[in-house]
């Protein structure tokens, strides 16, 4: 089975925010970019799928620039087998991430897809949504636990409160949530062999966009709060506080 | 020109949520400021408490009906409401941003060629123009977004637009509809409620622990704590990937972001992703023997000390005054 895992390119997460000086993305200088979080939950339960299947192929496909390709290869490492750069310098809004993603996805015949359940950069979390819609996939979000039987899918997907249990079929899109797996460490030799691995690179669609960023901003800041006490006799004042100023008790 | 405005009803066990209260709410202020009209759908089977949307300002609600959709699926709800909204003519869509909503909106924008938006916060009317304001890196940052294409769907974050009653309202015209083929492709068979009591995706009041607690046995003191307050169970990143906290409870970048009225941070130090998730909480409260730990930066009210007398003491004395 042809197995296609999308991943994303972001900054880390412990990245401090700063704006860049178009007002409109953020100050690259210093940001050091890593593969999506959520998109290594993706590869692992792909290899997985794989492994548990005993044959097929794993491929992985990434929108963005030339630096792209040090996530790609991030995924190789773990295992994928071949990867996919759709090159655009372009910052695409969602539905012009998913147009490209559809349309490689429909040309590869990959009947199961996972993703991150977002990127933690613009934090939409509808790309996978998006790009089932477009090609008329299954999709489950937010996906915990994942079983598939033939062509039968019985997913677990995080939703308020609890956990829907989804029954579907291929072709589906799975996006994936912390908690589904424990994604694996690269080895050396995966390593090794993921440098050799070549990366093809395609022009996506051109694309007009939806929507357009005005500006970014950072929140307004938080005044430092009050220093109460510093043992358990502060409690009681802490308490009127909260009930007599916040009025949040 | 936005001209009809559509909120989109959350439901769930037959009842319209809170939050979907919060999206036809957002819908009526739009309209008033667009000089447009507010309609709202709603889609299931039996719904008990339909007649309450004239509360907010809404006038007509269409009820899209087959006990097939009395539980939410993701091709039977966008069918339905793709459907009606396109021969209904809607430009404008609002829906809360819950895990319904965000799988929702993204789909009916596919089928209503509509862009998209969402989690919104803000939004700022001229005219004809609207700017969105959005969270990006889990709140680090915020952007204004506007939306180019003639039909609009966005989704808006529970919990920051009220849902406001408007005084004297007439009551809804309620339109039932009886949905024909439901698409159950992806069909959802069972729930498995989760342990904790409430989630922090929903709750008013959380109490987080962290590191600072030292072991998954101390733990009965935050669920104490919350018990008292009705709040919500919370974990940093730390202890969830230590294993002593379910992954759900999880507050910050990788995990949920938040904005209740109050945040109670016991033993949390404040890594930059944890700050990130949860400092647009209405008050924040710190509870941290490390004076200079960055929670105290964004903390309205601090203790800077054991949390394992603090912890306790505050347990009983909000028993105290709930009495």
């Amino acid at each position: 089975m042809k197995i296609v895992v999308c991943v994303s390119h972001v900054p880390d997460t412990a990245t401090r925010i700063k704006v860049g000086s178009d007002g409109k993305t953020i100050d690259p200088s210093g940001v050091t970019y890593i593969i999506n979080p959520y998109d290594e939950y993706a590869v692992e339960e792909a290899l997985k799928t794989k492994e548990k299947i005993g044959s097929g192929e794993v491929n992985v496909i990434s929108l963005g620039s030339e630096h792209n390709k040090e996530t790609i290869r991030k995924a190789l490492a773990m295992g994928a087998d071949g990867g996919i750069l759709l090159k655009d310098d372009t910052l695409r809004d969602s539905i012009g991430v998913a147009k490209a993603l559809a349309e490689e996805i429909k040309s590869s015949g990959a009947q199961l897809v996972f993703m991150g359940k977002q990127s933690v950069d613009y934090d939409n979390s509808i790309v996978g949504q998006l790009t089932a819609e477009l090609i008329g996939y299954n999709c489950v979000p937010v996906c915990v636990k994942l079983d598939m039987d033939g062509d039968k899918i019985t997913a677990e997907r995080e939703i308020e409160g609890g956990r829907e249990i989804i029954e579907t079929s291929l072709p589906v899109i799975i996006t994936c949530q912390k908690g589904l797996n424990e994604p694996r460490y690269a080895s050396l030799k995966g390593i090794m062999a993921a440098k050799k691995k070549t990366i093809e690179e395609k022009t996506p669609e051109p694309y007009s966009p939806t929507s357009e960023i005005i500006k970014i901003h950072l929140p307004p800041g938080k005044q430092p709060g009050r220093i109460v006490g510093s043992d358990a006799s502060a409690v009681p004042e802490l308490v009127k506080l909260l009930k007599e100023e916040a009025k949040v008790i | 020109m936005t001209n009809k405005i559509l909120a989109v009803l959350e439901q769930r066990e037959g009842q319209i949520k809170r939050f979907g209260f919060e999206a036809a709410s957002a819908a009526a202020n739009l309209a008033k400021e667009l000089n447009a009209s507010a309609e709202a759908v709603v889609v299931g089977n039996e719904i008990s408490n339909i007649n309450e949307i004239s509360k907010f300002g809404i006038t007509k609600v269409y009820h899209l009906k087959n006990p097939d959709l009395a539980i939410y699926s993701s091709t039977g709800y966008t069918d339905a409401i793709s459907g009606f909204a396109n021969e209904a003519g809607y430009n404008l869509v609002v829906i809360s941003n819950t895990a319904l909503g965000k799988d929702l909106a993204p789909r009916l924008a596919v089928r209503l060629n509509a862009s998209c938006v969402v989690d919104c916060i803000k939004f700022n009317v001229s005219g004809n123009d609207i700017v969105f304001t959005r969270p990006t890196y889990a709140g680090k940052a915020l952007i204004d977004v506007k939306l180019l294409s003639e039909k609009k769907i966005i989704t808006i974050r529970p919990n920051v637009f009220k849902a406001e009653v408007v005084e004297n309202a007439s009551p809804a015209e309620i339109d039932v509809k009886e949905i024909a083929d439901v698409n159950l492709k992806c069909k959802v068979v069972s729930f498995k409620k989760s342990e904790g009591k409430l989630d922090v995706a929903e709750a008013d009041i959380i109490v987080s622990g962290g590191r600072g607690m030292k072991g998954p046995e101390n733990f009965h003191l935050i669920e104490e704590l919350a018990d008292s307050l009705g709040a919500a169970v919370g974990a940093s990143r730390a202890v969830v990937d230590a294993g002593w906290r379910p992954h759900n409870e999880q507050v910050g970048q990788t995990g949920k972001t938040v904005s209740p009225s109050l945040y109670v941070a016991c033993g949390i130090s404040g890594a930059i992703q944890h700050l990130a998730g949860m400092s647009s909480s209405k008050y924040i409260v710190a509870i941290n023997k490390d004076k200079d730990a960055p929670i105290f930066s964004v903390a309205d009210y601090g203790i800077t000390g054991d949390v394992f007398e603090i912890i306790p003491a505050l347990t009983a004395e909000i028993k105290k005054i709930k009495q």
